[in-house]
């Protein structure tokens, strides 16, 4: 699928998620990484939930907001297999917890603060997406 | 309480974020990473503004005693660049390519009620549990606490 290059709407969408990374840290004292806040609220893990819940909370009702704003829910292009929805789900949720971070985490949090641990893991997570979808695209499919 | 309204005035700040941008679709996602096919490098700009509003805000938090709603600030203190960061990063990037979701955008699409992406929530929280799990066996810890560090 095309979809087509829309820096105006891309630069007001990453400002709005800029904007709420540093809301969560002066009010909250909190940092936004998705992975980690999912985490937090698991069996598995000790820490406070109780604001992590709310956190999520909004993010999965964020929609309703949008709608009411004018921004439609677009139902999400998912791969045809079965199988490389739940390996993709797997290991992003593996993979986000070994690395103790995610995309909004090490790649905007972490960046922003000029955590060289956090370029590292941003550099690897986006080179190994782009090999992924080179051989999906260009040497498996084409 | 004030603390939860706001955490949860910022998750839907994000979230619409993540709507405006269009990074809540797969699609845009999957394009940015195909440099060598339908680039769409929507992706680049979103990162550049939200690093650029961070950046700022982060500084001015920097210069405050303490939050509004919390006794202290939990800044991020792990710096160490290990095997675990490369090789969690390596396999998340694996996923994030195979299918266009990380953990954010798959969140907010949860109420479109694809029943894919429902699946991908669900074993990308298994996935989470599977490793935490396995960490807490490996350290013979009873918990594994989150650190203020993780994103």
């Amino acid at each position: 699928m095309t979809t087509m290059f829309e820096p105006l709407s891309a630069a007001i969408g990453g400002a709005l998620i800029g904007l709420s990374a540093v809301l969560l840290m002066l009010l909250n004292g909190r940092i936004a990484g998705i992975s980690g806040i999912m985490a937090g609220c698991l069996p598995t893990t000790g820490g406070p939930r109780s604001w992590r819940i709310t956190f999520l909370a909004g993010l999965v009702a964020a929609p309703i907001v949008a709608l009411a704003a004018g921004t439609p829910l677009i139902v999400p292009a998912m791969p045809g297999s079965w199988g490389i929805v739940i390996t993709g789900g797997l290991l992003v949720g593996f993979g986000t917890r070994m690395a103790g971070g995610c995309t909004s985490g090490h790649g905007v949090c972490g960046i922003a603060r000029l955590s060289p641990r956090s370029i590292v893991a941003t550099l690897t997570f986006m080179a190994a997406a782009i090999a992924v979808v080179f051989i999906a695209r260009h040497v498996v499919g084409g | 309480m004030a603390a939860l309204i706001s955490a949860a005035f910022c998750g839907i700040v994000f979230g619409l974020g993540l709507l405006v941008s269009g990074m809540a679709q797969p699609a845009k996602v999957q394009n940015f990473l195909d440099l060598f096919g339908r680039w769409d490098p929507s992706l680049a700009v979103v990162m550049a503004a939200a690093l650029a509003m961070s950046w700022a805000g982060f500084a001015l938090a920097r210069r405050r005693a303490q939050p509004t709603f919390a006794p202290q600030w939990s800044w991020p203190d792990r710096t160490e660049i290990d095997a675990p960061l490369v090789v969690g990063s390596a396999l998340f990037g694996i996923g994030w390519g195979l299918v266009g979701l990380c953990p954010g955008p798959a969140l907010v699409d949860l109420l479109t009620g694809s029943p894919k992406l429902i699946a991908f929530v669900i074993a990308m929280v298994a996935g989470m549990i599977v490793h935490d799990g396995w960490r807490a066996r490996a350290t013979m810890l009873p918990k594994t606490a989150p650190s203020a560090a993780d994103g």
